[in-house]
């Protein structure tokens, strides 16, 4: 009798185990480089630090479109990183001067290139103070495209399109707001 | 057909195993086998204990998770610590200075975790220095050490820093017994007329931590080893384990070990505490150093107090009183409900468990076996519970179980044995392997040990890990304590050499962990606070660079105008408020360290140039995307110089004379 529970134990054992197997290699642990299912730097718990360039952007009503994008294009997670970085933020109003339905169309799963391609040249890797911004600067943007600033009256333009009109820190860089969206250069 | 099922189970089981360890995750399998899974801590899951680990001779304290074994943080504490900058930068230096004098190292023996109501309220973890006696306190929220204070009178502070059940002391038992006072240049060999031992209570402000010698006993001297404080019922008393009744002052192999018991010195320190409230201490002059470092000026202090209140043990009769015990006693072990004290004399036969309720039975009626030099010693067949026969050879360390459970350390049979407190039966034993020291139960000193696990640490390690030289890794060993035998589930190495450790909960500890310093509460006299305060500043000699820090530069990143002779002070503000961001701050040929500088926080280093030409400087630790542009450079120009002191970032200036315009900011 006390053999056969032995068994029992022994097989459960071995079931067991095998149950974690299939667990440990869902969450990636085995090897691959997949991300837990859970976690992530966005996802941290964290009240007491200042909000990064996501949180900064997800608390302005201001910017719910382009919330909406940057989920949509997969880039809260990159953006919730150390960076540095500084976003040129278009505002809801920025979006609604682009053609009717353009938005609509990037959002669909289909376009998420365009969408990352779009958003992408709204970021660079550095933290830049508006202060930093001088006439003629180039920016390499994360999309790997140029922008050039023009600095005129004190205002800071954006490839002669776009104008910064407010400029919030963030614990991970800049947040500058603008108000038209920024098209990157036809491709040549 | 019987022995055809047995092998039938044999392979099953076999099988079993192989496929467990197959099956495993990698890195999760071990000699421990199907064990290894319970210290498995998979990725995104947190450890459920912190393990704060003494360091040994490194001086300092580590943390580690349980199960799993992983290393957190090394905090460093009387050991300067060049990665982090600590007694290097300006504003830590005066935590390791001493009546001696500023003391780069010593040896940490000892953790004691705060303790509310006897259990772990997730406070402060206390340490003793060995050497040059001292006790810290580290904050657990920000898991850097607060304060250290030196203790007088006192050589080898082995006996510490073993806490009450309200914080309301850590205690310093000393190892080696000194001449005192003003006749301290005497021969060695006079040892039993002029050497003398003390034991100090150092009270712990309840709100703030701040520790004060609030007095010292005074007593015969022999060499104090270990301690506990009594708990529940026995709360308001001490015990301390001490050797060498002998009072040999050479050869101690030999002539401590001469007679067939040494003592354990009972104190009531609430009787003590009152006869010092009513000044009845002598105040003696002595130098010793406190220093606490402050959370706002992110600097410490150094003050050297003069003065110590010594209650001398002979005059005061109703305080202390030695218990016998056989063997050199080292581990002094109070049990959760304060009733039973196990002393472990490292050569003894046996493990003889005090009952409290007997010693005030036996100090009320005067069972008393004469005096040792003129304090009473207590009958040992009075003061008994009972003893554990033959439970294994060179018995050290005592842990305890919430069932009633006792854990014992065996460094010559190398074994942890478990026994049952009140019956005294041996219940179980496992090898350690490696020549355990102390052992560890969550809460296993409190009122209400945690149980689950206890962990050895352990001196020896030539079986098990790669060799590494002359010297091997020292270790520890987690066994799963939760069924009724113990279960060797994990081996991890350790930083230093570990001796005591204490586990704690990660729940009382994790939510109050700080993230930052938030600048505005920054009251450093040396603090940038905002980049448009960046400046450098020439008072004669010293050069003040005021510096912040941010993803991904410095301000100023480029300063001219310093000349040799000149001081240089960089006073580094991280203008970061964001968890996890600190920033590194190094310069070439600096010949102390690094800052390391946490968000909100300023530090200063201290460098000296000793030749003319354009020094880098950079961030030593890995902050963002850009970490590898935040530099910057400074100008030594020769003594008498005219290069005017400037600094910029960004900018160019002053205008290159021999250069066109400058370059404009290009990404």
């Amino acid at each position: 009798m006390r053999k056969i529970n032995l068994f029992l134990i022994a097989s459960a054992l071995l079931l067991g185990s095998c149950n974690n197997n299939k667990s440990s290699e869902n969450t990636g642990s085995t090897g691959s480089t997949e991300a837990p299912v859970a976690g992530g730097q966005e996802n941290v718990k964290d009240d007491v630090s200042n909000p990064d360039v996501v949180k900064v952007a997800v608390g302005s009503k201001d910017h719910s479109t382009l919330v909406a994008a940057l989920k949509q294009a997969e880039l809260v997670t990159s953006l919730a990183n150390a960076g540095p970085f500084t976003v040129f933020a278009p505002t809801n109003a920025a979006f609604d001067k682009l053609p009717a339905g353009t938005v609509d169309g990037l959002m669909k799963d289909d376009k998420k290139a365009d969408l990352q391609n779009i958003l992408q040249y709204h970021v660079t890797t550095s933290a830049l103070d508006v202060s930093f911004l001088t006439d003629g600067m180039t920016l390499g943007m994360v999309n790997g495209d140029n922008l050039t600033i023009s600095v005129k009256d004190g205002k800071v333009m954006l490839n002669g399109s776009a104008t910064i009109v407010a400029s919030v820190r963030a614990s991970n860089g800049w947040v500058h707001v603008i108000d038209g969206v920024l098209l990157p250069p036809a491709k040549k | 057909m019987k022995l055809s099922k047995l092998n039938l189970l044999t392979l099953t089981l076999v099988v079993g195993l192989i496929s467990t360890i197959g099956c495993k995750p990698k890195g999760s399998s071990s000699a421990a086998g199907g064990d290894a899974a319970k210290a498995y801590v998979a990725p995104g899951k947190y450890d459920e204990f912190y393990n704060f680990v003494s360091g040994g001779f490194s001086g300092q304290m580590s943390v580690y998770g349980l199960p799993s074994g992983r290393l957190f943080r090394v905090i460093p504490v009387f050991s300067v610590d060049p990665e982090k900058g600590w007694g290097y930068s300006e504003e830590s230096k005066p935590m390791l200075n001493t009546s001696h004098g500023f003391v780069p190292w010593d040896d940490l023996h000892h953790i004691s975790l705060s303790e509310t109501n006897g259990e772990h309220d997730g406070r402060w973890a206390f340490g003793n220095a060995n050497n040059t006696p001292r006790i810290a306190r580290i904050d657990m929220k920000t898991f850097r050490t607060a304060e250290i204070i030196e203790i007088p009178n006192s050589a080898g502070n082995h006996s510490s820093p073993f806490i009450t059940e309200n914080s309301e002391y850590v205690v310093a038992g000393t190892r080696f017994s000194v001449p005192m006072g003003d006749k301290v240049d005497v021969p060695i060999n006079t040892y039993k007329e002029n050497f003398k031992g003390t034991v100090s209570f150092i009270s712990v402000d309840k709100a703030s931590g701040g520790m004060k010698v609030a007095f010292q006993i005074e007593t015969p001297g022999v060499n104090y080893d270990l301690a506990r404080a009594g708990k529940g019922k026995s709360h308001g008393w001490f015990f301390f384990s001490c050797y060498n009744s002998e009072r040999a002052n050479t050869l101690l192999e030999v002539n401590a070990s001469q007679k067939d018991k040494d003592f354990i010195l009972c104190v009531n320190w609430k009787k003590a505490e009152e006869y010092v409230k009513a000044g009845k201490g002598t105040k003696k002059a002595v130098k010793y150093a406190h220093n606490v470092w402050n959370e706002s000026t992110h600097s410490a202090t150094s003050t050297i107090e003069n003065e110590v209140t010594v209650i001398n043990a002979k005059d005061f009769p109703d305080i202390v009183y030695y218990m016998p015990c056989p063997k050199s006693p080292h581990g002094c072990d109070t049990d959760p409900t304060g009733e039973y004290i196990v002393g472990s004399g490292k050569l003894a036969a046996v493990i003889p468990v005090f009952s409290f309720t007997k010693i005030q039975q036996a100090i009320a009626n005067k069972t008393y076996d004469g005096d040792y030099e003129g304090i009473p010693v207590l009958k040992y067949d009075a003061v008994l519970h009972g003893e554990v026969q033959k439970p294994g050879l060179g018995p050290l360390h005592t842990e305890f179980d919430a069932n009633g459970n006792a854990y014992t350390s065996f460094f010559v049979s190398s074994e942890i044995v478990k026994w049952n407190v009140k019956d005294l039966k041996v219940l179980d034993r496992v090898p350690t392997y490696y020549s355990i020291g102390h052992l560890c139960v969550p809460g296993g000193p409190t009122r209400k040990p945690h149980g689950k696990y206890v962990i050895a640490y352990n001196k020896i390690t030539k079986d098990r890990y790669l060799p590494t030289g002359p010297e091997l890794t020292q270790s520890a060993q987690l066994y799963d304590i939760s069924g009724e035998k113990m279960k060797l589930i994990l081996d991890f190495p350790t930083i230093g050499e570990p001796h005591y450790a204490e586990a704690i909960p990660a729940s009382l500890v994790m939510p109050n962990s700080q993230k930052i310093y938030k600048l505005e509460e920054n009251k450093s006299p040396f603090a940038t606070l905002g980049e448009g305060k960046a400046r450098v500043e020439r008072k004669g000699n010293e050069v003040h660079v005021y510096m912040t820090a941010i993803r991904s530069h410095f301000n100023p990143d480029n300063i001219e105008g310093v000349r040799l002779g000149d001081v240089v002070y960089f006073h580094v503000t991280n203008l970061e408020q964001d968890w996890d961001v600190p920033h590194g701050f190094a310069i070439k040929g600096a010949s102390n360290a690094e800052l390391l500088i946490m968000p909100g926080e300023t530090q200063t280093l201290k460098w000296t140039p000793e030749k003319i030409g354009v020094y880098p400087m950079y961030c030593t630790d890995f902050c963002s995307a850009l970490h590898q542009e935040m530099q910057g450079y400074i100008r030594v120009s020769p003594a008498g110089s005219n290069v005017p002191l400037t600094f910029s970032t960004g900018t160019n200036l002053p205008k290159p004379t021999s250069t066109p315009a400058a370059d404009t900011m290009k990404k």
